[in-house]
Formats: structure tokens, C-alpha cells, sequence
């Protein structure tokens, strides 16, 4: 993954904090929905500019798949764990297993995330049994 | 407003079918629409209103008017995947019934298989699609893999249960001489074939082949002048609700939901009143999501619904009757032919499988990554 209009102007500030080891969200500041991926409204009520939030990074596993034929850019790693977390705070976003043999994870484990550079280099949100 | 009987469906053709590396996408289509029009008994002068969709152009709706020649007063490209051409039926419907058209044409067509670096689907890492790049989840294969992964969890639902459902779809290939893939099938087959990424197989997933097919949409005036009797649509209803997998609420309940809903209430039929059903295959377990998400049974009992050869040619609930994506033909966006077999069921012309006196069928067209849903309810007299 190279594109050089990466970030943009909604997820900026997500990659600084991923940068800064921090996993950012937004939350609406009139319905207090938690807003994953960060973007400029709230997709529940349709309040504009949500808040940014610092969230604990601490979930559960809600589905999991172990990849065998990956995308070519990933050919030397399979097979991985591609994971959806639900995040304490009530989001969910797309992830991976950090590290270690991608069986030794299930669907309802808790997680926990660490930061590791992604394919582009830039620091990304992988996670970690908590 | 409903569209109930808005318009019928005069003629449907495929082109050639799997590999076809003597024809272009648009050779396809053109090839497809003779034959959908000889078979409606209309002439191209005829059409005034077109329906494309593909990843294939730049400008699909302006290329392949050019190419046939037309200049349509009414045009749709409307893009949400492989359900596209339901939309487009549903669209049509209403463009005749407001009086915008009245001889609508649903085309596709794709070369992937001969041309595969031309035209198959751009892999994007912008705007939302950001927050799932970085992870390697191969596409759309991984993201069907991870609602499987959470039907399994949730309910119990098995590799097992999946791969009777691709035995009984090529078992309704063997009877379809343009199927691509007729052999034999077994449970231990798919099951054997290898994972791509869990808890799904190899041949749990479709083909991938050439293709191409026609649909020709008629007024109710121009129906009852034509030779073959019109296959009417009496319900439609559609639904979008995600782009990528991480922004679907709920893993196990699909856009169908809605969209089935709408359908059965404007046709005026229940489930029991269908006696064929053409139900988007792109995957094993797209078709158990769709079956529950459109009421055929309860939330996580699909397993057991298509289990043990129920939905296969000796079951008591036909589906996919062509031998569907799995083994018929997937040329990218598959949900065109399930409008051309649902309505050669309904006309008696499908031979070896053909359906005993079928005479209402519901189609469901799934597309995205389990993204956007349309369902029609077909009938004759
Ligand atoms: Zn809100």
C-alpha cells in the first residue's frame, strides 16, 4: 500500500495518533455515539464534527478469518489472522493478530492493541490477546 | 406507490459463457442483446431505455450505447456490484410505469477470464477503504470469510452443511449443458478443496469466467403484443447498507432483510406460494445469510436448510437451478443471469431442469461484500 494522498484530512489525525501509540475514535457530541472510522458526521443522529477520542485499545474478537491465499503484497506472511475487535468503547474496526500463530486466536478472546508498522511503513493498530 | 405488474420481461440471453478470449466486453453484451431481442421478438430501433453496470469502462452507460448504437431516453448505471441488475429491474419498472421508456434493456458483460489485468475490479486503499488495507484481507473472499467465521461462532454452523450446498448446485449444472462445471461433486471434494481463508474452501467460492447476458424489460401495453407470454415482475425491493465488511453491523443479517421484506409485501405472496428460487451464490455462505435474511427459515437454522441435498435437483426446494455461480458462470457481477434463469423456469424452457409447473420465483441478488441486496418476485399467469 503506497498512495500519497495518505492521510487525508479525515483520518490525519488517526494516523498521528497511531504514530503516538494512541488508537483514536470520534464520538458524537450530541448523541454520544462512538463513530469508527473517524469522518466528519455522526452516522447515527447526523450531528456534524464529532469529537476525537483516545480509546483504552482493549476489546473483543467479533469475527475472525485465518488467511491462506492472500493478496499478492502479502504473499510471504499468510496465513494471518484478519480480525473485527469491538472495542470497549463501542466501535468496531478491521485488524490483525500482532505476532504468534494465527489458530491460537478465537472468535470472543480478548485483545489488546499494539503498534507496528503496516505495509507502507506507517504505524498501524495490530493486536494482541489482552 | 407499488410496482406491481409495471412491466414484464420479454426476453433474456446470455453470450457465450467461461472462456471466451475471441470476443470484448462490449462484443459480449451486443451478442447477448440479439439474442434477448429475437427472443422477445423486438428490435433494437425498439429500445429506449438502457440499464449497465461494470467495472470495465470508464464511462460504461455512454460506451456501450455508442457501441450498439442507441441513443436511449432513459439510462441507469447504477453500481452496486453483483445486485446491480436486480436495481436495474426494479428500476425500469418504475422508469415505464412513470412513462420514461418502454423497452428497457439490462446488459452485461465481462472478459476476466481472457483479459483479467483490463477488467477485473481495482483493489482501493483510500477513503474508508484505509482502515482495512493495512491487514491483507483478501477481496471480497475475506470479508464473506469473516461472516461465516461469525455464523459458525454464533450458531454452530459447519464446513459440512456449507459444501452440500455446492453439491447440490452442480448437481443442478450437470443438467444445464452451458454450466461450466458438470462433474460430479462431493461433500469431501469441497471440503478438501482447500482453504482460501477460513472457515471458507475453494469450492465454496464462484467461478471466475467470461460472460455476458441480456434482459429485455417491456410495458404492459407492448407485453401482450408479443409472442411469448410475459414473465410480469410483481414485487421489488432493494437495500445498501455498508461498503466494507468492518462497517456491518450485524455479521448474520444481510441487506436482504430488508429488501425481501419490501418484495414479498408489494407482490402480495408468501415463501410457501414460490416454487423457484434464484438466490446470489457468490459464495456457499451467501446464500445460507440470504435464505435467513429473507425468512425461508429462522436466524441460524440455514445450515440445516441447505443441508443433505435439499436444495439439489431431487430436493424439495429447488434453488439456483442453472448451477449457479458456483458452477455455471461468474463473470464478476453474476446477478444478471439469475433474472435470465428465473425467467426461463417461469416459461417452461429449461428441459432437464426444469422445475414442474413453476409459475412464481423469487430472485435475490447480493453484492459488495454482503453490501447491497435486491430481491424480485417473478410471475406468469
Ligand atoms: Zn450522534
Amino acid at each position: 500500500m503506497s498512495d500519497d494522498e495518505l492521510p487525508d484530512p479525515d483520518s490525519e489525525p488517526y494516523w498521528q495518533g497511531a504514530a503516538s501509540g494512541e488508537l483514536l475514535y470520534r464520538r458524537c457530541g450530541s448523541c454520544d455515539a462512538a463513530i469508527f472510522y473517524p469522518r466528519s458526521l455522526c452516522t447515527e443522529c447526523g450531528a456534524p464534527d464529532p469529537k476525537w477520542a483516545v480509546s483504552k485499545g482493549i476489546g473483543k474478537v467479533y469475527a475472525c478469518s485465518i488467511v491462506h491465499r492472500p493478496p499478492p503484497s502479502f504473499k510471504d506472511q499468510a496465513p494471518y489472522a484478519v480480525l473485527l475487535v469491538d472495542l470497549d468503547e463501542g466501535f468496531r474496526m478491521m485488524s490483525r493478530l500482532a505476532e504468534g500463530d494465527a489458530e491460537s486466536i478465537s472468535i470472543g478472546d480478548r485483545v489488546q492493541v499494539v503498534f507496528n508498522d503496516g505495509p507502507d511503513g506507517r504505524p498501524t493498530p495490530y493486536f494482541i490477546p489482552a | 406507490m407499488s410496482l406491481k405488474r409495471a412491466c414484464a420481461i420479454a426476453g433474456v440471453a446470455e453470450s457465450r459463457l467461461g472462456v471466451v478470449p475471441d470476443s470484448t466486453v462490449l462484443s459480449l453484451q451486443a451478442e447477448a442483446l440479439v439474442d434477448a431481442l429475437a427472443d422477445a421478438g423486438l428490435q433494437k430501433s425498439d429500445v429506449d431505455g438502457l440499464l449497465v453496470s461494470g467495472a470495465w469502462g470508464r464511462l460504461p452507460g455512454l460506451q456501450i450505447a455508442e457501441y450498439l448504437g442507441i441513443q436511449p431516453a432513459y439510462s441507469d448505471s447504477t453500481m452496486v456490484g453483483g445486485a446491480s441488475f436486480e436495481f436495474h429491474l426494479g428500476h425500469a419498472a418504475a422508469a415505464i410505469q412513470a412513462g420514461l421508456c418502454k423497452v428497457a434493456v439490462i446488459l452485461y458483460g465481462s472478459t476476466q477470464r481472457s483479459r483479467a489485468d483490463k477488467y477485473i475490479f481495482q483493489i482501493r486503499n483510500d477513503l474508508g477503504y484505509q482502515y482495512e488495507a493495512p491487514y491483507g484481507l483478501p477481496t471480497p473472499v475475506g470479508s464473506y470469510a469473516l461472516a461465516a467465521s461469525r455464523h459458525f461462532a454464533q450458531y454452530g454452523t459447519t464446513n459440512e452443511q456449507l459444501a452440500d450446498l455446492a453439491v447440490s448446485t452442480r448437481e443442478w449444472a450437470a443438467l444445464n449443458p452451458k454450466a461450466y462445471r458438470r462433474e460430479p461433486l462431493t461433500r469431501e471434494d469441497v471440503l478438501g478443496s482447500g482453504p482460501i481463508a477460513t472457515p471458507l474452501n475453494k469450492l465454496d467460492c464462484c467461478l471466475f469466467t467470461d460472460g455476458g447476458g441480456a434482459v429485455v424489460v417491456v410495458s404492459p401495453d407492448i407485453a401482450k403484443t408479443l409472442d411469448k407470454p410475459p414473465v410480469w415482475l410483481l414485487g421489488q425491493g432493494e437495500s445498501v447498507s455498508h461498503a466494507q465488511i468492518s462497517e456491518m453491523r450485524d455479521l448474520t443479517i444481510t441487506p436482504a432483510a430488508k429488501s425481501g421484506a419490501r418484495a414479498f409485501e408489494m407482490a402480495g405472496v408468501t415463501h410457501s406460494d414460490l416454487d423457484v428460487v434464484e438466490i446470489y451464490d457468490s459464495f456457499t455462505i451467501t446464500v445460507l445469510l440470504t435464505l435467513e435474511s429473507l425468512g425461508f427459515c429462522p436466524p441460524g437454522t440455514g445450515g440445516e436448510f441447505i443441508a443433505n441435498g435439499r436444495t439439489g435437483p431431487s430436493g424439495e426446494f429447488p434453488l439456483n437451478t442453472n448451477g449457479g455461480g458456483l458452477s455455471y458462470c461468474h463473470p464478476g457481477q453474476y446477478g444478471i443471469f439469475l433474472i435470465i434463469e428465473a425467467v426461463r423456469q417461469l416459461r417452461g424452457e429449461c428441459d432437464a431442469r426444469q422445475v414442474a409447473d413453476a409459475t412464481l420465483a423469487l430472485i435475490s441478488g447480493t453484492g459488495g461484500v454482503l453490501s447491497s441486496n435486491s430481491t424480485c418476485i417473478l410471475g406468469v399467469e
